[in-house]
This record gives structure tokens, sequence and C-alpha cells, in this order.
């Protein structure tokens, strides 16, 4: 056991879509408190990737471990049953492009509705915890609206608190503001920043580069289904080795300010 | 020109009632058990397993793409001698309006189903939910919103294919009218009786689908 202290851990990480191989053999360990960033151009692998760690993609070979929860796949290996995969999934939060959130529920419900479905928690309990989650993200006077009523970076930060309420070891994050407007992007990286300053293990797909500069420890560019280059965030992107990185990254500004998060919400 | 005598039909008032009630009846006993039938449908085409989608498609199809009177005769002559089992007309004729509902039910069930976005199921699924608990919880109270208009509207029609049944002399509305028709010689009133209380029934109904349908729209 070489490396204990890592949180997640995958191994020879394989996937293909019909005759489009998308993960072409991965590795990838994120430390205790790690935050990592996955960057690429579009099509490159990297939402598959981040699908597969929580096996809402199951991959078609190689390892995936979080915490002491390992699975493997590939021939010969059976794939975990619903109950399996339900548990496993309950401890790692995830948040999507488009929020995906609840729209027959009230913000609070959407929040409550892990730890009461999912952790069997009391009604009285869930509701404590949703709320402290909804104030952690700012948005603790929106609880009894429906989600419709809220801007794209409000309902995002309720995604967020939901993931939260699960109370999970990892998050993950699907390229978590590309759907946003951009005077909206500040504040759910605002939110992001928080929680890493916080130790919250995370890998993040996103195109937000001066970003994952800021709050990401290690940054990984993929293309193509494969590792490009990985290392030091800071250093990847302000001295990039490999061409493709070089090429892929001219097409944004690296570093600067965060767009700044609006102080009400 | 027809001397219209309505006054006549007042004599066999306690026949139509009878009728109407026995109409009324069955359109809940078939509406129910067509339901049922239809939540197997839908979820049997959605199955992970093969041959339980086959299965739940061939009896969709069966009952979609024959006649509804063809059925109810087949239920009632042709099921008892390859299957040796005796029915009632009123089994016959429930069984058949039942499963020819369900088939209907069912595709309008697995519609509103895959309606939901995919996202919906993976937040679900992403918070740690099975897929029974996230079908309960996330995408059937979505969908269920979504599929009582058109619900309704396939009862509504379930309600008028209850005339059907006076073919296996289920004594329903129609299969007293006819009796009535017979023994006074006045089939207009009769039948003119019989499509007003008809529409005296549908007419509310489709109001409050209507009303149902602005509420459900307003709360999207």
């Amino acid at each position: 056991m070489s490396e204990i202290s890592s949180k997640i851990e995958i191994r020879a990480l394989r996937k293909s879509f019909g005759s489009n191989e998308v993960l072409k053999s991965i590795s990838l360990d994120v430390a205790k408190g790690g935050v990592v960033a996955l960057i690429g151009p579009s099509g490159s692998g990297k939402s598959t990737l981040l699908r597969c760690i929580n096996l809402l993609v199951t991959p078609d070979g190689g390892s995936v471990r979080v915490g002491d929860t390992r699975f493997a796949f590939g021939e010969g290996t059976k794939l975990p049953d619903v109950k399996t995969l339900a548990r496993f999934r309950a401890t790692t939060g995830m948040v999507f492009q488009h929020f995906n959130l609840f729209p027959h529920m009230t913000t609070l419900q959407n929040v409550m509705e892990g730890p009461v479905t999912v952790r069997r928690m009391a009604r009285a309990d869930a509701e404590r915890l949703a709320r402290a989650q909804l104030a952690k993200v700012g948005l603790a006077e929106k609880a009894d609206q429906y989600p419709a009523t809220l801007s794209g970076g409000q309902k995002q930060r309720v995604a967020i608190a939901r993931a939260l309420a699960m109370e999970p070891d990892v998050m993950l994050f699907d390229e978590a503001t590309s759907a946003l407007d951009p005077e909206l992007v500040g504040e759910v990286l605002a939110v992001i920043q928080q929680l890493a300053s916080e130790g919250m293990t995370m890998v993040i797909v996103t195109h937000e580069i001066a970003f994952a500069r800021e709050v990401a420890d290690r940054l990984i560019f993929m293309r193509d289904g494969v590792v490009v280059e990985e290392g030091r965030a800071r250093q990847v992107i302000d001295n990039p080795q490999a061409a493709a990185t070089r090429a892929f990254l001219s097409h944004f500004h690296r570093t600067g300010a965060l767009p700044p998060a609006n102080a009400e919400s | 020109m027809y001397q219209w005598d309505f006054g006549i039909l007042w004599s066999y008032r306690w026949l139509f009632l009878n009728g109407l009630g026995v109409t009324v009846g069955f359109t809940v006993v078939i509406v129910v058990l067509g339901l049922v039938f239809g939540l197997f449908g839908a979820f049997g085409t959605l199955s992970r397993f093969r041959a339980v989608r086959l299965i739940a498609l061939t009896f969709i199809e069966a009952f979609r793409c024959t006649p509804i009177l063809v059925q109810l005769i087949w239920f009632y002559y042709a099921l008892p001698i390859l299957a040796g089992v005796e029915m009632t007309p009123i089994t016959a004729s429930a069984l058949a309006l039942s499963l020819y509902g369900g088939s209907f039910y069912s595709e309008i069930i697995r519609g509103g189903i895959i309606s939901i976005d995919r996202g919906q199921s993976e937040a679900g699924a992403a918070l740690g939910m099975t897929p029974g608990q996230s079908m309960r919880r996330i995408v059937l109270p979505q969908a269920i919103k979504r599929m009582i208009p058109a619900l309704m509207n396939q009862s509504i029609i379930q309600f008028k294919n209850t005339s059907l049944v006076s073919v296996l002399a289920v004594p329903d509305l129609v299969y007293q009218s006819q009796v009535a028709a017979h023994d006074s010689y006045r089939p207009l009133e009769t039948y003119t009786a019989v499509a007003v209380a008809y529409a005296a029934i549908l007419i509310p109904l489709t109001i409050m689908v209507r009303r149902g349908e602005k509420r459900l729209a307003v709360g999207e």
C-alpha cells in the first residue's frame, strides 16, 4: 500500500462508448483534502472521468477507489448491484452543469431530500441540516422558494448545498459554472473556494483556468482520453510543458482576479 | 313531422337509473384495473430486461391494435373454449375493457416517465438513491403531473366504451334503453335521452380536466 493517504485512487481506467474510446487507461490520485482541476477541450473525456469516480458511468476496465471502497471493472468482474452503488454514491457529492435541481420541491426540500430519503434522517434533523447548508451557500432566505424562481447562480449554490447535505467525503464538480451567465460565475466559484479552504477533497472539471490556478493544488490536462500533462496547478498553467497544453491554454486568461462574488444573493 | 314525447320515458326511470348505475360502476372498475395494468405495462416496457420489455410490448400492441368490440366478444366466446374458464359476461367485459384501457394507459405512463430529463434521475443517483427511490421521489411526482390530462382523457373514452358491453347483455345504460325502446316503441326518445345522459356526466368532467390542465401549466 504505497499511497494510503490518497482519498481517490483511479487505476488504468478505460471507457468506450461504442467504438469511441473516451478514456484510455487513466490513472489518478487525489490526496485527502486535495483539490484537482480537470481541464481539456470538449470531448477530451474529462466529464466521463469525473462520472466514473461516482460510477454514474460504469467503466469498462480498471479500478476506482474512494476512501475504503474499491471497485474493479473489466472481464471476469461482476458489476456492483444497485444497493452497493447507491451506498457508494451517498459518500460522494456531485454538482452538475445544468444544476438538476428537483423542480417539484422547494429549495429546502431539495436539500433535505438526500438526508431524508437516503440517510433516513428524522425530518426535523434533516431540516436543521438543510437550513445550515443553505445558510452556508448564502441562500437561507430562499428556503421556501421553488428552483424556477432562482437565478442560475442561486440554483447552482442550492445544488451544492444539496450535495453537501449528504456530508460527503468528496465533491465532484462537472463544469459547475459553464451554464451560467458571466456575472453569476463568481458567486458559485466563491462557494467552491470556501469548500477548498475547509479541506474538502474535490475534483473539478472546469473551463475557469484562472480559478483552477487559484484554488486547485493539482491540475490535469486531458486530451483524447489520455492525461497529457499533470502537475502543480500553478506550475502547469504558468509554464506548460506539452505542446497540446500550451495550445489549449493559449485560449484563456490564466491569471488575474477571480470574477467577483456579489455580496448579496 | 315526428311527435316527440319524452314523457313516455318516465315510466322507465328505474330501468334507466339501474343502467346508469351499472355504467358508472363499471367505469370505476375498468379505470382502476386499467391503471394497474397500465402501470405494469409501462414499467414492463422500461425494464432493464429484454424479455420483460418484449412481453409488455406484445401485450400493449395486442390490445391497442385490435377493436375493443372484437376483444369483448373474443373474451366471452373464445377464451372459455381456449382456456377452459367459464366467465360471466360482466367478468369477461370488465377484463377486456381493463386490458384495452391498460394498453393505452401504459403508453401514457411510459411517455410521462421518459419525458422527465435524465439529469433528474442522475441527480437522484448522485445523492445515493436506488433507481426505485429516484423513480418514486423524483421522476414519478413530476411525470404524473404531465400524465394527468392524458389519463383523464383516456378515462373519458373508457366511460363511453362501456356502452359496448351491452352486446354481451351486461345490463348497462345502453342495454336497458334497448329494453325500454323495444317495450315503448319510442327509440328516438330513448336513445336521445341516453346520449344526453352520457354527455351530462362527461361535460362537467371535461371542464374539470381543462381547469386542471391550466392549473398544472401554471405550476410548472
